[in-house]
């Protein structure tokens, strides 16, 4: 293992992080509202095929960014309509969600295969980007990168320091007592369900237009599972949920890495390894777990206002 | 503005009307996404739906329907067991791949024996594999409390890398060289899993589906363990109440929908398929859970729902064939059907209702 | 005045909640609104509160038109609103429950202030920063109390207030009641507990089927006058039959369970004996250890070895069928989705408890007849008002289910039968047939032990008395050795051990 420099190691895995944790973040706050939206996944492969082709045809990443964010929230309002309108069972209609997702998505995305995406530049940081070791590894990204590590900050201030959060909050803990104080539940609910699309769009369009960078089908390969499984690890909270991602994108970075230097491991192995530390990861959280109630109270629970 | 009210009870007449109008809904939606892609919809919606039963070719597309329908009701079946009780098992296409490794690796360790056992050996080991791979999400919910769904839908991954190294490695044909995949085992007679009556395409798995269906509708109706399994799904603090062990029912559902799932991918390896491949996996185990939400979770609607969806298998190969229609909007097409369902679901337990706007609800 | 309702009517499909109730709340007044489980009471105070829009009538809040679209709109015009349940959230701090149920924005550094100093003025001591699942019953009812004083209300509507609270602490409450009526605000106070109104308020409405029936000074009319108007006839209290008490039919020893949820309660070295042909009277505030209790004899909770015995069997680590088959039948509190499935029929529901004892599974197979039979059977010997066995649990009335929940069990002679909050929410018919079949059931030489919170219920139906308080259950007292006072002190936790003769007498 020699041959794998630390510095590029770590801003290998600032990139591969970065889907997983906008995906997770978007999902922590629709979690909080008390939604369990198992289409992450799917959200996530139609923000990246929706925002590789605006992104190529504008000839922009930016373009292709905003066209993803629209694209996940539009779908997730599919999903918000269905369970917070017509009270569908919100596991069901999650993975409808997702099957629904990676067909669109294989539709939309049939003759941009193998294309190649405008890509997106990297910041100027000026000074820092030169800085030894640091430099290389942490300052000299693309504005996404820092984006999402802002949105763990302003989401961390929004939903413990502010009162819109207060209120969100409140509502994934017991949405009949919200109702009875008078917040519309179903709006406050349909809007965490937005904002997660749009996270999940957004991180979906970092894969194809970022990460990878082009379209090929199927390329989310569990993304949004994973980003499911980081939810739950941070225990809702956007600081833990951040720790959970960089883990995850360690891992897949790492593995990649030891593919590329011949590892003595099975390639095989080396790339169900990230699943497979999912599942170690999560057995052990939910051995935590079972000491205290981290999870928002009415989270998965159909809320329905008799009149 | 529209208002939902709950109905007292359940209306047993939308639950049979639902997915008919949810279908009828479906096709509207498909045709204008067909005309989106600019397609004559009526056309497109006719190579779907009508040319592979009764079109020119319909002697070649019928059997096709059996062969896609019998692993979409085996899985489906068992699915919908642990679905009605709120278990989750969604990794099914893992257990279907596993199911055919093993039960392919147990029938090749006696290559070229001549054996009539073989094949039922296999079988047996295909369902073991699926337990067996059903059975980490299950333990790990039993014992730990871990979330199923995650854990199942991961080891999916797993086992498409076990499936590739399988491929090119420890299940590859040693006589062919260079090409990944395995022996062909539809050409083995010990293994083979044949057309049973000719140009039906009904092979051992479509007589599985059957029986499953069957003895699935039995279990529901008749059994205290399927009224334990309804109960469960339907108030789970009532369900714990009345004394179910709510452990052995998760290993219970997932050993049952595994073991389904496994013999399904056995099936399909050994007769359809032939041979373990790299694209082996064809995601049946995903849109089985489209079928067993279209069949009401229901044994027979899932029989029916299960050969709907073949139709739309096929009707989509032909359609891409005669009509050049992308092959991704059957998929597209089939996600549609289920969010149309579970939006007119809402009929079956809430009525809807017209109140002037502003009044609370 | 300060509240004018006029000809109020609201419809739900298959019945009027409130058909054209006109009445008026004059300002600094204690207003009692009384009336039976279902009369329209909560339909009314909600109509007040902006939950609920009135189909036709009006409302005018000092002669002004007052039509709120929600409760924001309710408290902005000074009308607040305690609720007997569902509006706190267990997770969040007292700060914060207290904020999210005001109009304006405080920042919380001074919204904890002015907790302190309103629970101060007030006598209801509360610390902001505490997570309000740590809190008891009567702790919670505080947070919402002063989360309504905060907004300085014309009128505070208190739903049933003094269910979660013990007699010294409603003494306390109505001290506090008077102080805010002293100060001009006045109060819409709802129970169905007739000396309380008596005690504390000036005026009554009293509601009985969605109508207005009558309105009355309470202080002046007697308790039999109210209880008779608000039912609409004579109430039957439950006949005594002579009972003989056999041997021990149930024991639980020194248990020590701790919580299943994180805000459950502990149960602490709980011991009681019950013999067969007596009913145990267990009483309690909310929150104090009921379900953990009901939980550890259902089977649902596995206690220690040694702790549950049955007869001379020991039952502790037995599950609810082994428990059931040997005769010892449970009833939980929440009828819907606890002891019932909402969406089953009362056939399937029947099978839940009474697959063994019924008779109703032969070799692993349902034998539907037999179970419509059975079912068939509860419904009529309990007098449950329903279409039938094929009646989706979820359609009948709460008095209904209860009466079939009960009778479900008492169908299958129990040696030992326990049942927690048997008349909660339940119209006094059904309340009254509940409470004479758990006499009989004992007089049949079944040992009863009865759970709730209503006292008066308790020293009805009850041999012995306990009190449960924090998970601790209090030495047995004979009913008949009872007073008020003495029953206060035991659910206070004041009486842990046992007192001495003179305090009794």
């Amino acid at each position: 293992m020699n041959g794998i420099d630390p510095a590029l190691l770590i801003a290998a895995l600032m990139v591969a992080s970065t889907p997983i944790l906008l995906a997770a973040l978007g999902e922590m706050v629709v979690e909080r509202a008390g939604v369990l939206n198992l289409g992450v996944e799917g959200m996530m492969i139609v923000g990246a095929v929706s925002g590789f082709i605006a992104a190529y045809g504008a000839g922009n990443a930016w373009a292709g960014f905003g066209a993803a964010i629209l694209a996940g929230a539009a779908l997730a309002l599919i999903f918000g309509v269905l369970t917070q309108g017509l009270v569908s069972n919100q596991v069901a209609t999650g993975l409808a969600l997702t099957l629904f997702g990676l067909g669109l998505a294989s539709l939309l995305g049939q003759g941009w295969v193998g294309l190649k995406g405008p890509g997106l530049g990297r910041m100027d940081l000026g000074p820092l980007a030169d800085l030894p070791f640091l430099g290389r590894a942490v300052f000299r990204h693309d504005l996404v990168v820092y984006l999402s590590l802002g949105l763990v900050i302003v989401l961390n201030l929004f939903l413990f320091r502010s009162r819109a959060g207060l209120v969100l909050r409140s509502v994934g803990e017991n949405a009949a007592s919200a109702h009875a104080l008078g917040y519309p539940v179903r709006a406050i609910r349909l809007a965490a369900i937005g904002f997660g699309g749009a996270c999940a769009g957004l991180g979906g369009a970092y894969l194809s237009i970022v990460r990878v960078p082009q379209w090929s089908d199927g390329m989310t390969a569990g993304a949004g599972w994973i980003a499911l499984a980081i939810v739950v690890f941070g225990a809702w909270r956007p600081g833990r949920v951040l720790v959970g991602a960089y883990l995850f994108g360690g891992i897949s970075v790492l593995q990649l890495n030891l593919q590329a230097a011949g590892a003595e491991l099975p390639i095989e192995l080396l790339s169900a390894s990230p699943y497979l530390v999912t599942i170690l990861v999560l057995v052990l959280i939910s051995r935590r777990r079972h000491r205290g109630g981290e999870a928002p109270a009415d989270l998965g629970r159909p809320f329905h206002a008799s009149a | 503005m529209i208002v939902l009210e709950r109905r007292p009870a359940p209306s047993t007449a939308w639950q049979g009307l639902s997915p008919v109008l949810a279908v009828a809904l479906t096709l509207v939606a498909g045709g204008l996404m067909f005309a989106a892609l600019g397609n004559d919809p009526f056309a497109a919606l006719r190579a779907i739906f009508w040319d592979p039963l009764f079109g020119e070719f319909a002697f070649f597309f019928r059997g096709q329907l059996l062969i896609k329908a019998a692993p979409l009701i085996l899985i489906a079946v068992g699915l919908a067991l642990g679905f009605r009780a709120g278990v989750w098992n969604i990794g099914a296409e893992g257990q279907y791949i596993v199911g055919a490794l093993a039960g392919a690796a147990a029938g090749l360790a006696f290559y070229p024996a001549d054996s009539r056992l073989i094949l039922p050996m296999m079988i047996a080991a295909g369902a073991a594999g699926g337990i067996a791979w059903a059975m980490i999400p299950a333990l790990l919910r039993v014992r730990f409390g871990t979330n199923e769904i995650l854990v199942s839908l991961m080891l999916v991954y797993v086992a498409e890398n076990l499936l590739a190294s399988a491929a090119v490695g420890w299940l590859r044909n040693p006589d062919a060289v260079g090409f990944p995949g395995s022996r062909d085992l539809s050409r083995w007679g010990s293994s083979a899993n044949p057309e049973l009556i000719a140009g039906t395409g009904a092979h051992w798995g479509v007589a599985a589906a059957l029986f499953a269906v069957v003895a699935a509708h039995v279990l529901l109706t008749r059994h205290i363990t399927g009224f334990h399994i309804r109960l469960t799904g339907a108030a789970p603090r009532a369900a714990a109440f009345a004394g179910v062990n709510g452990g052995r029912l998760i290993v219970f559902c997932f050993a049952v929908s595994g073991g389904l799932a496994g013999m399904a991918g056995l099936f399909e390896v050994t007769g359809p398929a032939g041979q373990i491949s790299i694209d082996f996996a064809s995601g049946y185990g995903f849109t089985a859970i489209i079928v067993a939400f279209l069949g009401r979770l229901h044994p027979i609607g899932i029989l029916l729902a299960g050969l709907l969806m073949a139709l739309t298998y096929v009707g989509g190969d032909n359609a891409a064939t005669s009509l050049g229609l992308p092959v991704a909007a059957i998929s597209a097409f089939q996600g549609m059907l289920l969010f149309f369902l579970l939006a007119v679901d809402v009929l079956t337990h809430f009525r809807l209702r017209w109140r002037p706007r502003g009044v609370a609800a | 005045m300060l509240l004018s309702i006029e000809g109020l009517t609201k419809r739900y499909p298959g019945v009027v909640a409130n058909d054209d109730v006109s009445f008026q709340i004059a300002a600094g007044s204690l207003h009692a609104l009384l009336g039976e489980n279902g009369a329209g009471k909560s339909t009314l105070v909600k109509a007040v509160y902006g939950l609920v829009r009135p189909d036709e009538g009006r409302m005018l809040l000092d002669g002004e038109p007052y039509a709120p679209d929600d409760p924001r709109a309710a408290r902005a015009a000074g009308v607040t609103m305690v609720f007997q349940h569902f509006s706190l959230f267990d997770a969040l701090t007292v700060a914060e429950n207290v904020g999210l149920g005001m109009t304006e924005r405080v920042r919380q550094r001074d919204l904890s202030e002015r907790i302190r100093t309103v629970s101060r003025d007030y006598g209801l001591p509360l610390d902001p920063d505490a997570r309000v699942g740590d809190l008891s019953a009567g702790e919670r009812q505080r947070v919402e109390i002063v989360r309504c004083l905060l907004q300085d209300p014309r009128l505070l509507i208190m739903d049933e207030p003094t269910s979660v609270l013990t007699p010294q602490e409603a003494q306390i409450l109505f001290a506090t009641l008077r102080k805010l009526s002293a100060h001009g605000t006045a109060v819409l106070y709802i129970s169905h507990k007739l000396d309380e109104i008596r005690a504390l308020c000036s005026r009554a409405t009293i509601l009985r089927g969605g109508r207005l029936v009558d309105e009355c000074d309470p202080r002046t009319t007697s308790s039999r006058e109210l209880a008779e108007r608000m039912v609409g006839g004579t109430l039957a209290t439950p006949q005594l039959r002579k009972r003989d008490v056999g041997a021990t039919a149930l024991a639980v020893d020194v248990l020590d369970q701790p919580p299943a949820s994180p805000f459950g309660v502990a149960l602490r070295a709980v011991s009681f004996e019950v013999r067969a042909g007596e009913v145990l009277g267990v009483g309690g505030v909310a929150g104090n250890g009921q379900d953990e209790l009901l939980s550890i004899l259902s089977g649902e909770v596995r206690s220690r070895i040694g702790c549950v015995r049955l007869g001379d069997r020991d039952v502790s680590r037995l599950g609810p069928t082994a428990r059931r088959t040997l005769g010892l039948s449970t009833a939980p509190e929440e009828r819907l989705g606890h002891a019932a499935a909402p969406d089953m029929t009362l056939t399937e529901n029947t099978i839940v408890t009474g697959a063994r004892r019924m008779g109703l599974v032969r070799g692993g197979l349902i034998d539907w007849k037999r179970a419509a039979i059975a079912a068939a059977g509860v419904i009529r010997s309990f007098d449950v008002r329903t279409s039938g066995p094929h009646a989706a649990a979820r359609s009948l009335s709460g008095g209904n289910l209860q009466k079939f929940v009960v009778g479900r069990e008492i169908a299958q002679k129990p040696d030992v039968f326990a049942v927690n909050q048997p008349t909660w929410g339940v119209d006094a018919a059904a309340a009254a047939a509940i409470r004479q079949a758990l006499v009989d059931l004992a007089a049949q030489g079944t040992a009863v032990v009865v759970i709730s919170q209503d006292l008066d219920e308790l020293l009805e139906v009850s041999d012995r008395f306990v009190a449960l308080n924090e998970g601790r259950l209090s030495d047995p007292v004979p009913t008949a050795e009872l007073t008020v006072e003495r029953i206060g002190l035991m659910l206070g936790g004041a009486a842990g051990g046992p007192m001495p003769e003179a305090a009794v007498a």
